[in-house]
Order: structure tokens, then C-alpha cells, then sequence
């Protein structure tokens, strides 16, 4: 099924290429004298679109040097790593049976955190990463545990407050950006000092490569959630609650306890997420920082089925594309948001498994109806 | 009037022949039990039957003509109707609402025409003496009314075939009598019945034909007056033995939970349990009996400590608890069966090693430092899963593909598998077969050798009967009597009904 969402996604976007490109839509104006090369001309955009979508994402065959050549693939890690944190945290809080939506604000204020420890303070080496990691984890973590709480104290549908809060966290960074505490000396307001070297996410290979620490920290991250679910007692709680709430209840599983805790956890990873942009990449604050990172988590989770390896693979598709769609745009002229139409497409189709099934005509039986069913209910 | 015949009629799941060359014959006017044990193939022939499947072979002849149906549409167009053994109401929505629903009329701008729905189903109700309260909502009905709902929402598209799957399941015995009068009136007025049940006693009450089916085929036919004997053996291929036999009590047993005075307020501030004292000594069984919704689920939530009675005491092993949580209610070795073990007893997602641990899974033997002990969970589950005779491809399969049986019996083998002082079981056997039956039985009674006090709450009055030492009866959140095994059945229904003992 997600091969063929997949394949469905790609198909779209090819038209979609073919119909945005002026020569094609000449040719085909031509229809009538030359209907080949109307078609001929479709195949040929399409085909370099994707093309260099390919050499963007994965490796540039005509490279120069061994770092070009590379280049790509370090620039795919770099957008997958954030992309993973976040689809680890949406997929946590799908297995203990809980929608967390709010991954955009707790990557937002995981991000300020990291920033502010991260320019504010000179520590030395390696403390000052983990100081900073450790900030962004608490931030993340305090703004997930808030809709685990009011959900178990009040009945709150965490979707609902999820969603306000991350208007509350991203007009938050909006403020603090005006304060001094954030000002960068001889720049107008709106974006802050510098994260010192100490406190960024060290680069794996140098020479250009941007690819960083990031990769791996997050890497980790997917084992120790993957731990976490299904090797300890946490986990198992985590489970029990996310498939059966009544039965876990009458196990004698403290319900609400592993609600808040869940949704904190979650709320970590996402802001871990927002640490792994701001540390690896940016070094910067500013109310663009993260953003988009929280949603997009929710597409990698759901691509990748609510596990953790899916999960993790989703997360590379999806920062292939991010990487490549800057190569296609700069080579061919399509537009690098055709990509965030590609994306979309994956998300519907994989969320819609009965227009998959029809469009494929595939027994209802055989459609993935469980993931997200089970996914977003269980 | 209709007559409805089946011939030939095989469905395949895979290589599972869930129905194998079915012939059956519904004469107009008659009601025909399907009897057969769970997983015979019931449910299926009867979603063939009302167009929720396709058979892969064989025809549906209505009036002596062959129809095809596919889809509950095409059924209810031909004049079936069936009443789910899970219903399929909309609980916030009304009675008269959920009676229209899928065929309301509406008004301009596609408004419910309220009035007219609520007209329709007077007429219904004035028609076939079924009284329902057209203006209340389903979630506010005992399970009995929403059957009538049901049965109501068929009639009204006319059936003229009513498929009823498994109705009493859910019934007490002075409902399920209420509904056999409702079968009869139905029969009366011209209509078919095929009445699909496993319970011996009631098909032999109602049926005027009983076709017997076992492993996907008809392996008998027969009339109500065969024996339940020689009905039993037909359905289950083997003579059974339906009697349990006991040890007697243990002698000078002290008192293993004691309730005085226990009452609990609802939300309202209306009594759902009032004054309800209770002793119940080591070894010994207590059978709860009482319709459904008169207290027998506070009761219990009390003992699970799930709910904090507003009044009184409990004691277990003259500890007072009426303040513990469920947790330290599993800590005081009080064991549960729930009612519905697919929504209470089992994740379904789960292996059966890892719901044979759900409430036990923080305890040292399955977990250390928080790090789960997989060579202790495999063991555990291996070992429950060959002492239980729990038949499952491996202790990793998931339980939501487990038969009734077996999935009841993962939830004994968790719960009996460590110490107990008090075991609550509810209907413990609902919806399984004869054999899985008797199993359960086995266990219940052993347990009570072992010194274990089980509080049985069932709306069976059989299974009360055959395995209770005492017996209470609840009635509107009272005990309004006690009796034993040897008090006459007719009595605990009147009691059951609200007469004082």
C-alpha cells in the first residue's frame, strides 16, 4: 500500500511538472502537427525534474569531487534528522493512543530553549551541547506535558489544545525575539544572537558536508523509543493504554498518569526535533525557526505506519525530497514546492486507504485501514 | 408471508470453510432455531443471508424464487431483517430517531421530520405492543429495550423475515421471556423467525423446527421436544456432561470479604447501590443474580476498586479497602474476569504472553529496573498456555485473532495463575460454547477449592444455579433476597423482579 501511494504521489506530481512547464504546454498546443512531440516534451521535464530531484536528494553522478559528489545525500540527512525526532514523537503518542498535534509548538520552544542556552552561556565543549539538548528536551517535554494534564484533569481533547498551543508557542518566540535577552548586537529585532560553536551539533565529516551529530543523536533516539515501547514496563504501560483503555485500567494501570506522561515524552522528542534544526543548522532564532517541522512529523508518522522503523524511513524520504527540491528548482525551474505537493499527496493517499483501494481496485481487506484507524483511535 | 430456502450454500475464508453446502428451509410462520455452537458457522450463514457476504456457492430462494443479495439493502428490499447480536443503534441519538435512521423522511432543508418520526414509531409500538420510550436516547437504555429498538427498526421496513443472532446473550431471564412473547407475536402475525442461539433450554422453548450445525454443515435437524441431552451431543459431536460437580465447603472458613452498609450515590445523587451487606467466607461461591442495570456493575467496580462506595465498609481478610485503588485492589490478590473480555479483560492488540502479564507486568518476576524479563514472560506464557489448554499457533499471536473460548481462557489463566483471595467474575461464560463452558466452570470451582471467594455475577440463572453456594439477588441497587441452590428458580425470578423475599 505505501509503495503505491508512493507511485500514486509521483504520477500526480509528474503532470503536475508537465502541465507547469511552458515548452510542454507549447508542444501540446502543437498537438495537432506534432502529437509526438507533445508527448515527447512532457516525458523530457518530467523526467529532468525528476531527474535532478535524484541527483539533489541522492548522489550527483557528474560531480567534481568526492565532497560534491556526496553533497547531496549530507544535505538529505541534514533535513531528515529534525524530520525523524518529529515523526518519532507523533508516533509515540500514536501508540499510547493519543494525537499529538502539537509537535509544531514544542519543536518551536524545544528551538528557543536550545538558542537561548546555546548563545547566553559559554560552557565548554560537549557540556554546553548537552546543556543545550537537555534545555530543548525540558521546553518540548513541559509544552506536551500541559495537554497530557488538562486532558486527564479536565477532558480536554489533547487535538484541541494541542493545536492552541502551538499558537501560544510560536507567538511566544514572537515575543521573546523583542526582549533583550534575544537581541543580537548591530541587527534590528528578529532574530537572535548566535548559538556559540560549543553548543552546535558538530559536523560528522567536514569539508563542506553539512551533514552533523544530529543524524546520529536522533538515530538513537529512534532505538531508545523503539526500547522504550516495547522493552520496559513504561512501554508496555504506553501500549496497554494506547490499544485498551479499559482493559489496562482494570490491569491496574494508573491511566491518566501514563496519559501526561506519554504526551511529555512526546512533547521531548519534538522538542529535541527543534533542538537538531537550531544546533545543526540555523544557530539562529527567529519566528521562522521550526516551523512546519511539528506538521511535517505527523506526515512522517503517519507515512511510516506508527513504528519506529517506518517511521525513521519516512523521515529520509521525506528529507529527500526537501533536499532535492532545491537542486530540481535550481536546474529545471519547477517550482521546489511541487515537493510539499508530493508530500501532501503520500499523506492523503496514505491516510485515505479506501480511495487507494479503489483507485487500485485492491480488496478492502488488504488496505491499511489498521494504521491509521488504529493509529489515531486505538 | 415468506418462505425462505438455502441451497448448497459454502463460504470460504481462506482455507477455512466457515459454511460447507448449507440446505435449510424456513417455512412462513415459523420460527427455526439455528443451534450450534460458537464458530459453527452461525453468524456467517446468517450475514450471507442478510447480504453482508457473498456465499462463493449455492442459492437464496425466497418464495420459491432464487434472489441475489448484496447488500443489507437488497436484503431489506427482499423483506429480511435482522437484529445484531451487537447492536448497531446510535447511542446518543433517540429511539424514534435511531427507528428512521437510514430511512427518515425529511422535511425542507433537509431537516428530521421529528414529528413524523416520532408518530411512525407510536404507530409501531401501538402495532406490535412493543413499548419503547420513543423520546429517551439509546445510551440511557438497559439492553433489553435497545433490543426492542431493534426489532422495531426491522419491522418498520417491514420484514417479513426477522433474523434474530444470539438475542438472549445479552438478556435476563424476565427479558428474554418478554422476547420470546414478542417471537410468538411476531409468529402470529405471519412472520418468520430464525432464531440462532447455543442455549439449549431456550431454543427447545421457542422453536418450531431446530437445525442443528456443527463445523460449517447441518449435522441434524430436530423438533423442541428432543431432549437437551441428545441436542447438546448433535451440536458439540460428543455426549457432554453439563452437571459440575463440587466439593463440599471447607469447614470453619473465616470470613473473606464483608460488606456493610455500602452504598453509592450516582452523578445525580441517585442510589445505585443502597445498604448492601454482604459476607462471603473463603471457599465459598457467592452467585449474584438480578436483571441487568440494577447494581450488579457498581458492585463490582466497588470491589475492583474502581469506585469508592459513598457509605459503608469493605473488608477483605478483615483489612477495610473502601478507599484502595484498582491497583492496590490487584496488590490485595482480588482477581476479575470482566463481562466483555475483548473490551475489559484483553488488549487485543497484544501477544497472549503479553496480556497474560497485563496485571502483573511491574511485578519482580516479569520486570527488573523497569526492563521487561522476556524469558520470564515466554515461560509464563508457555507454561499458563499448555496448563489452561489454551490453543493458539504461539504464544506470540495476537489475541484479537483468538476464538471466544480461547480468549477466555487467556484471561482465567492471568487471573488464576497467581494467588487469590476474592475472584469477581462476570458472566464468565457469555457467548462461549459448551465446552469452553465447562472449562470455565472447572476453574471456578477449583479456585473455590483452593480457598479462593468468588462473587459470580451472571444474569444466567443455569449457570448461578449450577455453580453458586449462595445466592443474592439485586434489585434496584439492593439485595432484595438470599437463597441457595436448592430454592425454587421461580422464586429468585420473582425476587429478581422486585418481590420481597
Amino acid at each position: 500500500m505505501t509503495a503505491l501511494a508512493l507511485v500514486l504521489a509521483f504520477a500526480i506530481g509528474a503532470v503536475i511538472i508537465a502541465v507547469s512547464n511552458e515548452v510542454v504546454l507549447e508542444a501540446w498546443g502543437n498537438f495537432g502537427n506534432e502529437p509526438l512531440r507533445a508527448v515527447e516534451a512532457s516525458f523530457e521535464a518530467v523526467g529532468e525534474a525528476y531527474g535532478a530531484l535524484f541527483e539533489g536528494a541522492l548522489f550527483d553522478p557528474g560531480a567534481a569531487s568526492v565532497t560534491e559528489f556526496f553533497a547531496p545525500i549530507s544535505e538529505t540527512a541534514v533535513a531528515a534528522t529534525p524530520l525523524i525526532a518529529s515523526g518519532l514523537a507523533v508516533t509515540l503518542a500514536f501508540r499510547s493512543g493519543l494525537f499529538n498535534i502539537g509537535g509544531e509548538g514544542q519543536a518551536i520552544l524545544g528551538a528557543a530553549a536550545s538558542a537561548y542556552v546555546g548563545f547566553h552561556f559559554g560552557l565548554p565543549p560537549v557540556i554546553h551541547l548537552f546543556a543545550a539538548l537537555l534545555a530543548a528536551t525540558l521546553a518540548g517535554a513541559a509544552w506536551g506535558f500541559v495537554p497530557g494534564y488538562l486532558k486527564v484533569r479536565t477532558g480536554a481533547h489533547e487535538v484541541i489544545t494541542t493545536i492552541m498551543l502551538n499558537y501560544v508557542a510560536g507567538l511566544l518566540v514572537v515575543y521573546l525575539l523583542t526582549m533583550k535577552a534575544f537581541e543580537r548586537v548591530g541587527r534590528s529585532a528578529g532574530i537572535s544572537p548566535l548559538v556559540a560553536g560549543n553548543a552546535r551539533l558538530p559536523e560528522l565529516f567536514g569539508g563542506g558536508l553539512r551533514v552533523n551529530a544530529g543524524l546520529i543523536l536522533v538515530l538513537c533516539l529512534a532505538w531508545v523509543v523503539w526500547w522504550l515501547l516495547f522493552r520496559t514496563t513504561l512501554g508496555y504501560g504506553l501500549r496497554a493504554v494506547g490499544q485498551n483503555r479499559k482493559a489496562a485500567r482494570s490491569g491496574g494501570i494508573d491511566v491518566g498518569a501514563t496519559v501526561i506522561g506519554a504526551m511529555s515524552i512526546s512533547g521531548a522528542l519534538a522538542g529535541l526535533a527543534g533542538a537538531c534544526t537550531m544546533l545543526g543548522t540555523d544557530f539562529a532564532l527567529s519566528s521562522e525557526t521550526a516551523a512546519g517541522l511539528g506538521f511535517a512529523g505527523i506526515s512522517v508518522a503517519l507515512l511510516g505506519r506508527a513504528t519506529v522503523k517506518g517511521t525513521v524511513a519516512a523521515g529520509f524520504l521525506f528529507g529527500a525530497l526537501q533536499a532535492g527540491s532545491i537542486q530540481m528548482q535550481a536546474a529545471t525551474g519547477t517550482s521546489a514546492d511541487l515537493v510539499t505537493v508530493i508530500e501532501a499527496l503520500i499523506v492523503l493517499t496514505i491516510a485515505a486507504p479506501l480511495l487507494m483501494a479503489r483507485v487500485f481496485r485492491l480488496r478492502a481487506g488488504d488496505a491499511g485501514v489498521s494504521t491509521t484507524s488504529g493509529g489515531w483511535s486505538a | 408471508m415468506m418462505k425462505l430456502e438455502l441451497r448448497g450454500i459454502t463460504k470460504r475464508f481462506g482455507s477455512v470453510v466457515a459454511n460447507d453446502g448449507i440446505d435449510l428451509l424456513v417455512e412462513a410462520g415459523e420460527v427455526h432455531c439455528l443451534l450450534g455452537e460458537n464458530g459453527a458457522g452461525k453468524s456467517t450463514l446468517m450475514n450471507l443471508l442478510y447480504g453482508m457476504l457473498s456465499p462463493d456457492s449455492g442459492e437464496i430462494l425466497i418464495d420459491d424464487r432464487p434472489v441475489h443479495l448484496d447488500s443489507p439493502a437488497s436484503a431489506m428490499a427482499a423483506g429480511i431483517g435482522m437484529v445484531h447480536q451487537h447492536f448497531t443503534l446510535v447511542p446518543p441519538l433517540t429511539v424514534a430517531e435511531n427507528i428512521v435512521l437510514g430511512d427518515e423522511h425529511g422535511g425542507r432543508l433537509g431537516w428530521l421530520d421529528r414529528a413524523r418520526a416520532k408518530r411512525e414509531v407510536a404507530d409501531l409500538v401501538e402495532r406490535f405492543g412493543l413499548e419503547v420510550p420513543a423520546a429517551s436516547t439509546i445510551e440511557s437504555l438497559p439492553v433489553g429495550i435497545r433490543q426492542r429498538v431493534e426489532i422495531l427498526k426491522a419491522l418498520r421496513r417491514d420484514a417479513r423475515l426477522l433474523i434474530l443472532d444470539e438475542p438472549t446473550a445479552v438478556l435476563t431471564p424476565h427479558e428474554a421471556d418478554r422476547l420470546f412473547d414478542v417471537v410468538r407475536q411476531l409468529r402470529a402475525d405471519g412472520r418468520s423467525i430464525v432464531f440462532i442461539s447455543h442455549r439449549l433450554a431456550e431454543v427447545r422453548a421457542i422453536s418450531d423446527r431446530i437445525t442443528v450445525i456443527r463445523h460449517g454443515r447441518v449435522v441434524g435437524e430436530a423438533d423442541p421436544v428432543t431432549t437437551e441431552v441428545e441436542l447438546a451431543s448433535m451440536m458439540v459431536g460428543r455426549t457432554v456432561d453439563l452437571a459440575v460437580e463440587k466439593p463440599p465447603l471447607i469447614e470453619q472458613a473465616g470470613t473473606a470479604l464483608d460488606l456493610e452498609g455500602v452504598s453509592l450515590l450516582g452523578e445525580g445523587g441517585e442510589p445505585r447501590l443502597a445498604d448492601v451487606n454482604l459476607t462471603l467466607r473463603t471457599g465459598e461461591i457467592l452467585g449474584v443474580a438480578g436483571v441487568q442495570g440494577n447494581g450488579q456493575a457498581e458492585l463490582v467496580d466497588i470491589l475492583l476498586g474502581a469506585e469508592h462506595p459513598t457509605s459503608g465498609t469493605i473488608r477483605l481478610g478483615g483489612e477495610e479497602m473502601q478507599g484502595c485503588s484498582r491497583r492496590e485492589m490487584l496488590a490485595a490478590e482480588v482477581g476479575y474476569v470482566p463481562e466483555d473480555r475483548h473490551a475489559e479483560g484483553l488488549i487485543d492488540g497484544f501477544s497472549i504472553a503479553e496480556n497474560l502479564i497485563l496485571d502483573q507486568y511491574r511485578a519482580k518476576r516479569f520486570s527488573s529496573a523497569g526492563r521487561l524479563r522476556f524469558d520470564e514472560i515466554e515461560g509464563n506464557a508457555d507454561e499458563l498456555m499448555s496448563k489452561f489448554d489454551i490453543r493458539a499457533p504461539s504464544r506470540d499471536t495476537n489475541c484479537d485473532t483468538l476464538s471466544g473460548g480461547n480468549a477466555q481462557k487467556v484471561v482465567l489463566a492471568r487471573e488464576l495463575s497467581r494467588e487469590l483471595r476474592l475472584l469477581v467474575a462476570v458472566e464468565p461464560t457469555r457467548g462461549l460454547d459448551i465446552g469452553s463452558s465447562a472449562f470455565v466452570y472447572k476453574q471456578i470451582v477449583d479456585a473455590r477449592s483452593r480457598g479462593t471467594a468468588v462473587v459470580l455475577v451472571s444474569s444466567d440463572l443455569d449457570e448461578i444455579f449450577s455453580l453458586a453456594d449462595r445466592i443474592v439477588v439485586l434489585y434496584r441497587g439492593r439485595v432484595t433476597g438470599t437463597a441457595t441452590p436448592s430454592t425454587d428458580r421461580d422464586q429468585v425470578g420473582l425476587m429478581m423482579a422486585g418481590a420481597a423475599a
